[in-house]
C-alpha cells in the first residue's frame, strides 16, 4: 500500500530526508549576475581548459559533485546512488561524470526539470529505506545547448524577446537519512502538459501550463495555500512564463503575487546582461536552489520553500516534424523543520 | 486552465510576448546593410581604378567581401554585427560567408570530415539548394521563351 502518498500526485515523507551539503559552479556570465555571491565557484573561462563545450559541461558537473561530497565530509564510497541528468543527447554530461565517480548511477532526462526530478527520486529512495546518502545533480552549458538546439555561436542571428539564455553551471545536493535540515517534506510529481506551443524560442509559454497544473495539484493534495510558503519559485519560465503563471493561478483563485518568482528571472539582470526573457537550462534551477535558496534557508531567512523546476521536453527532430513542445514540472517542498 | 483550449492558450501566450521593435530593426538593418554595400562599392571603385574589366571587378569584389565576412566571423565580430543589423547583415554576401564559416568553426571539435566539412552547410545549404534550383529553372524558362 502506498502509505506515503497523499492526494492525486503527492508524496508526504515519514522521515523527511535532510539536505546535508550542496555545491554550485557557474560560468562567467552567471558570475556577473545578481546572485553571484551565492555561488560556490565562478569560472573565468567557460571551456575550463577542455577541448569542447560538452567536455567542459561534464567537467563542471563532475567537479560540482566531487565538491558537494567533500563539503559533506564524505567520500564516494559513502554515497549509495547518484541521480543526475542534463540537456544533451544521451545525457552525456551526466554519463561521463558518472564514469569518473564510480557511484551507482541513475540517469534522468527531464530537461530543465531535472533538479526537482532528481530530488524527488532521491528523497523517495531514502525515505523508502533504499539508501542513506544520495547525490542529486544536474548541469547545463550555454554553448553546448546552443549548438544542439539552435545555431553556431558565431552565426549572426537575432534572438526573440521571448528567448531565454541557457545557464552555464551545475548544482549538486546531497540528501541523507540523518541530518539537521533543511528537509524535503513533500514531493508533487508533475504530469506532461502540452498546450500546443511549437515555438522553440518561447519555452516559458510552453512550460507555464505544466507549472500551473503541478502547483494547483500540490495545493489540493496537501491542503496548503500559497501563504504557507515563504517562497514559491519555478525553475526557468523566464519573464513570459512567470507572467503567465501569475495570471493563470489568479484565475484559478490562488494569489501568488507576494511570494512567487522564477529562477530564470532572478539569475540574470535581463536588461544589463541582454538575456531577453531570462535564464533557462537544467542548471538554472539547480544553481539558484543549491546556491541562493539553500544558503538563505541555512541562515534562517527562508523557512519553507516550494521549488518547481520546469522542463520543456523539446527535441529538434520531432519539433521539425510538426509536433509541439511538451512541458513538465515537479514540485518539492523544502522546509527547515521536519513537520 | 482546464477550460482553455490549446488554440485559446496559444493566442493568450502570444499576447504575453513583447513585440519586436520593428522600426528600430528596420533602421538598423538599413544602416548596417547600407554600410556593407558602401564598403563593397568602395572596393569596386578601387578595383576599377587598378584597370580590371567589369567582370573581373565583380568577381574580385565578391571574393574580398566573402573574405572580410569570414575574417570577421573568425574574429568573433560578425555575430555582433548580425545582432545589431539583422537582415542588413544576413542578406549581403558577407552574411552568406558568416553562415558557412560559423558552423565550420563550431563543428571543428567533431573533426575535419564529420565536423567541419559535413556541418559547414547546415545553415547555408538550403540557400544554395533553392538558389541554384531557381537559377536553373529560370535559365530553362529564358531559353524556352527567348530562344538562343
Amino acid at each position: 500500500m502506498a502509505i506515503k502518498k497523499i492526494g492525486a500526485q503527492t508524496v508526504k515523507f515519514q522521515n523527511p530526508p535532510s539536505i546535508i551539503s550542496t555545491y554550485t559552479i557557474v560560468g562567467p556570465k552567471e558570475g556577473e549576475g545578481p546572485l553571484k555571491d551565492y555561488f560556490d565557484y565562478i569560472l573565468e573561462d567557460d571551456t575550463w581548459g577542455q577541448k569542447s563545450f560538452e567536455k567542459a559541461e561534464a567537467k563542471i558537473q563532475e567537479e560540482t559533485i566531487k565538491a558537494a561530497i567533500t563539503n559533506g565530509n564524505l567520500t564516494n564510497q559513502d554515497i549509495d546512488y547518484l541521480i543526475s541528468g542534463d540537456l544533451l543527447n544521451q545525457i552525456v554530461s551526466s554519463t561521463y561524470t558518472a564514469r569518473q565517480l564510480s557511484i551507482p548511477y541513475f540517469g534522468l532526462y527531464g530537461a530543465c526539470s531535472t533538479m526537482t526530478e532528481s530530488l524527488s527520486l532521491g528523497a523517495m529512495l531514502i525515505d523508502g529505506g533504499f539508501a542513506d546518502k544520495v547525490v542529486c545533480a544536474t548541469s547545463s552549458h550555454f554553448s553546448s545547448a546552443e549548438r544542439q538546439f539552435r545555431f553556431p555561436l558565431e552565426y549572426g542571428n537575432q534572438r526573440n524577446f521571448s528567448a531565454q539564455w541557457t545557464v552555464t553551471g551545475a548544482g549538486a545536493t546531497i540528501l541523507s537519512s540523518t541530518g539537521n535540515g533543511p528537509y524535503i517534506t513533500y514531493v508533487t510529481t508533475g504530469k506532461i502538459v502540452d498546450k500546443g506551443i511549437k515555438d522553440a524560442s518561447n519555452m516559458g509559454a510552453a512550460m507555464a501550463p505544466a507549472a500551473v497544473d503541478t502547483l494547483i495539484t500540490h495545493f489540493k493534495d496537501t491542503g496548503f495555500s500559497p501563504s504557507d510558503y515563504d517562497l514559491i519559485i519555478t525553475g526557468d519560465l523566464g519573464k513570459v512564463g512567470k507572467a503567465i503563471v501569475l495570471d493563470l493561478m489568479k484565475k484559478e483563485g490562488y494569489d501568488l503575487s507576494n511570494n512567487y518568482t522564477d529562477c530564470g528571472v532572478e539569475i540574470y539582470d535581463t536588461e544589463k546582461q541582454d538575456t531577453h526573457a531570462g535564464g533557462s537550462g537544467c542548471a538554472c534551477s539547480a544553481v539558484v536552489f543549491n546556491g541562493y535558496i539553500y544558503k538563505e534557508m541555512k541562515k534562517g531567512n527562508l523557512k519553507r520553500v516550494l521549488l518547481i523546476a520546469t522542463g520543456a521536453l523539446h527535441s529538434t527532430t520531432i519539433n521539425q516534424q510538426g509536433e509541439s513542445i511538451p512541458g513538465i514540472a515537479h514540485a518539492v517542498t523544502i522546509d527547515i523543520n521536519k513537520d | 486552465m482546464k477550460n482553455m483550449t490549446n488554440k485559446e492558450y496559444q493566442k493568450y501566450a502570444e499576447k504575453k510576448v513583447p513585440k519586436p521593435t520593428y522600426l528600430k530593426n528596420i533602421i538598423m538593418a538599413f544602416i548596417v546593410g547600407g554600410t556593407i554595400c558602401t564598403i563593397g562599392q568602395i572596393i569596386r571603385n578601387i578595383l576599377f581604378r587598378s584597370g580590371l574589366d567589369e567582370k573581373a571587378v565583380s568577381t574580385g569584389t565578391a571574393i574580398i567581401l566573402v573574405f572580410l565576412g569570414a575574417l570577421l566571423t573568425g574574429l568573433g565580430v560578425y555575430d555582433k554585427i548580425g545582432k545589431i543589423g539583422g537582415a542588413g547583415a544576413a542578406i549581403p554576401i558577407t552574411g552568406f560567408s558568416n553562415a558557412i564559416v560559423s558552423p565550420a568553426m563550431e563543428y571543428r571539435t567533431e573533426g575535419l570530415i564529420f565536423g567541419v566539412a559535413s556541418k559547414m552547410f547546415v545553415i547555408a545549404g538550403p540557400v544554395l539548394v533553392y538558389g541554384i534550383t531557381t537559377s536553373v529553372v529560370m535559365g530553362i524558362l529564358y531559353l524556352l521563351i527567348k530562344g538562343r
